[in-house]
């Protein structure tokens, strides 16, 4: 895509999204390359590892957080208060906007400087913010990209995958006046030049968090770019916005966390930062941000806590392998999803944020062939969850989900009915069978989405179960010949 | 009710009822067993992996190392602290030469745009390094700010051999971190780094372009 054309995307539209890019070339082989990469790389950085009993135990640590959420919260809470942190709680996304707003007019802001967080993207807290005359810049190099180019991110952790180099070169060509190059350090070193300047100016930092620490009230980050070290320690203030699930219990949860997240994410053994912050600037500290706030965002995650199944989905750590390893994700792309997240975790995530009614589609956006959940890092069945939500979507699950039931149609409901009667009655099941094998010229040649890439199925002329029974017809006079036979000698 | 009662009264009272939490077996991720050897080479091996420099030298010798370096990189403005020993020794070597030393002890709004734009490296002390990673950790102090390994073009950072241990975890452990955690406490793995460029690497995006670190061993390496 060009820097001039801007698109938007929306779950409602997941099949026209996705037929769209199918015909795209280009981000097929930008996904493809980048994603063949991810999992050798993965695949590799785990060679000498015991990965099972790492993933059991990160799966174990996870659970173990959300068995004991609310306390936790509350613990994380007192923990930062102690620290000097000041901390918040947000229903929904709206409310956190409000609170962050609210942080940043009390201050004066007109720049804020952004590290990579998902929740706020959840969120758009940019739009939020620049309705309010508060410009927000991205700092991380592929959402600074994607923001210049005015997209949203198509991949949790590599915002601009859907982009090649020589996509990079004109967006920022005709965004900041770079030269046209494929020169990708004299890109990065533009950027940083950039960017420095506007992490000088900005009046606050706002970050996301990868693990809140209940037991010392810690807020851990991890980056590459040390961006997100510059978000959190050169403007006089830092709003740190994550969700209620990303606590952890103790300190000590934290380095098998941090070990698979890196490793599952881009197949690194560590990343470049691992950024620990536990209070505001101290008294004789000479550098940081004086105030450091968290906001606590629900959003639906405290529904999903309800149901013991869908409970799973609040353990993810947002490594993104389930995406790197989906075939349907490699080949659509991220954008096509049209929700924040997107990719197998995306698709039972979602669906609980914005309901069933506009996301219908996205369970129904995978092969269930298993990658996913194979190579979750702590160990989430997301094949299951996907059954389950799609049982949800038709009304033949626990109702647990907002908009529960959108794809339920009586014509659907009354040909299953009927197809169960008809196949709980043999000797109608055998008439009807015999009659469709007659009548084979009538099957319509067009069955809706089925047909169109493949062949309508046919019915046989004669059923197998008939066939069957004239097999052991025949074989039965056989015998009979072959008995007379014996008695005769 | 605030949102803080209300999403915890949800979570409280969850319609599938209270869940039981697992116990944690930790050891997949400690328990090594490395030689002081071993330590050596992995943190190495995974350091420059990254593109850290490693250099070896001696606790007696280090700033001679330290001059050498300044000179080949060709550093001319260095931020240090003063106070901890690394940056009191180096202060002492470097006080005849032509390196102009930065104070970085100071509040940062005073020298904001020098951090930025004049000045060539910063100087600190690690507090150690993890092996299985080829990771430093630094806890920054008032003398040695959390910028200095940041902002500055090049970090270069002092590590003594002795205190490489084998993994994050069992630093966790051993030092006690939920004892008490600092301000800011750091893991660095290399200079800051980025892919978000269709996946080609590229060194120095936001943070230092370059590390080096000096390893100190308690006796001269032949």
């Amino acid at each position: 895509m060009s820097a001039s054309e801007v698109q938007t995307f929306t779950p409602r539209e997941f099949h026209r999204q996705a037929h769209d890019a199918l015909g795209n070339p280009q981000i097929r082989a930008n996904f493809r390359k980048a994603m063949d990469g991810l999992m050798a790389k993965r695949r590799d950085v785990f060679s000498d590892w015991d990965l099972e009993t790492l993933r059991e135990l990160g799966a174990n640590i996870r659970l173990r957080a959300l068995a004991k959420l609310p306390d936790l919260l509350e613990r994380l809470e007192a923990n930062c208060q102690a620290n000097g942190i000041q901390v918040h709680w947000a229903e929904n996304g709206d409310e956190a906007c409000r609170i962050i707003r609210e942080i940043c007019q009390r201050h004066g802001a007109k720049a804020v400087i952004k590290g990579k967080s998902m929740v706020s993207e959840e969120m758009h807290l940019n739009a939020h913010l620049e309705e309010a005359g508060i410009e927000a810049l991205e700092s991380d190099l592929g959402e600074y990209l994607v923001q210049l180019n005015e997209q949203t991110p198509s991949h949790i952790i590599m915002p601009a995958i859907h982009l090649n180099t020589d996509e990079i070169s004109e967006i920022m060509h005709t965004r900041t006046g770079t030269e046209r190059t494929r020169d990708v350090d004299y890109m990065t070193a533009a950027a940083r030049a950039q960017l420095r300047e506007r992490f000088m100016a900005a009046d606050v930092g706002i970050s996301g968090v990868n693990f809140a620490v209940a037991e010392t009230g810690t807020l851990c980050l991890v980056e590459n770019e040390g961006n997100g070290r510059m978000t959190t320690a050169v403007p006089p203030v830092h709003i740190a916005v994550t969700g209620i699930e990303k606590v952890v219990e103790h300190l000590r949860d934290v380095p098998p966390l941090y070990a698979l997240l890196t490793r599952s994410a881009t197949g690194q053994h560590v990343t470049t930062y691992f950024n620990m912050i536990s209070s505001p600037r101290k008294p004789g500290e000479h550098d940081g941000p004086n105030e450091v706030h968290l906001v606590l965002v629900d959003s639906g995650r405290s529904n999903i806590y309800q149901d013991d199944e869908l409970l799973d989905t609040l353990r993810c750590i947002r490594c993104g392998a389930c995406m790197n390893h989906c075939p349907v994700y490699t080949r659509v792309g991220g954008h096509t999803y049209g929700t924040t997240y997107p990719g197998p975790i995306g698709s039972i995530l979602m669906p609980h944020m914005m309901g069933l009614e506009a996301t219908k589609d996205l369970p129904t956006a995978s092969s269930l062939c298993g990658a996913c959940g194979e190579v979750c890092p702590v160990k989430i069945p997301i094949p299951d969850l996907l059954v389950r939500l799609r049982r949800e979507a038709v009304g033949e699950g626990r109702g647990n989900v907002p908009g529960a039931g959108v794809k339920r149609t009586k014509k659907e409901v009354a040909a299953w009915k009927g197809f169960q009667w008809l196949a709980t009655h043999p000797g109608v099941w055998r008439s009807s069978t015999a009659i469709a094998g007659k009548l084979q010229a009538l099957m319509p040649s067009k069955l809706g989405p089925w047909t169109e890439y493949r062949t309508a199925p046919k019915p046989a002329k004669v059923s197998l179960h008939a066939l069957v029974k004239q097999h052991k017809a025949k074989r039965h006079q056989a015998g009979k010949s072959d008995e007379d036979g014996g008695k005769r000698s | 009710m605030s949102a803080r009662d209300n999403i915890l009264k949800r979570l409280r009272e969850r319609t599938d009822g209270p869940l039981t939490a697992p116990q944690s077996d930790f050891a997949v991720v400690s328990g090594r067993g490395w030689s002081q050897q071993e330590r050596l080479a992995r943190f190495e091996r995974w350091i420059t992996s990254v593109h850290g420099e490693v250099i070896h030298t001696s606790r007696d010798d280090w700033t001679r190392a330290l001059a050498g370096l300044l000179e080949a990189k060709d550093i001319r403005r260095l931020a240090l602290g003063r106070e901890h020993p690394v940056a009191a020794e180096a202060r002492a070597a470097l006080a005849e030469g032509d390196v102009v030393l930065i104070d970085a002890d100071r509040d940062i709004e005073t020298w904001r745009h020098e951090q930025f734009h004049d000045t060539d490296a910063g100087l600190t002390s690690t507090r150690g390094a993890i092996a299985e990673t080829g990771s430093l950790w630094l806890w920054p102090t008032p003398d040695e700010p959390r910028l200095l390994s940041l902002v500055p073009p090049i970090h270069i950072a002092v590590l003594d051999a002795d205190t490489i241990e084998d993994t994050f975890f069992d630093v966790v452990e051993a030092h006690g971190w939920a004892g008490g955690m600092p301000t800011n406490a750091l893991l660095i793995s290399g200079p800051s780094k980025t892919a978000d460029i269709e996946q080609t690497l590229a060194y120095g995006v936001h943070g230092p372009r370059e590390l080096v670190v000096l390893l100190r061993h308690a006796e001269e390496r032949p």
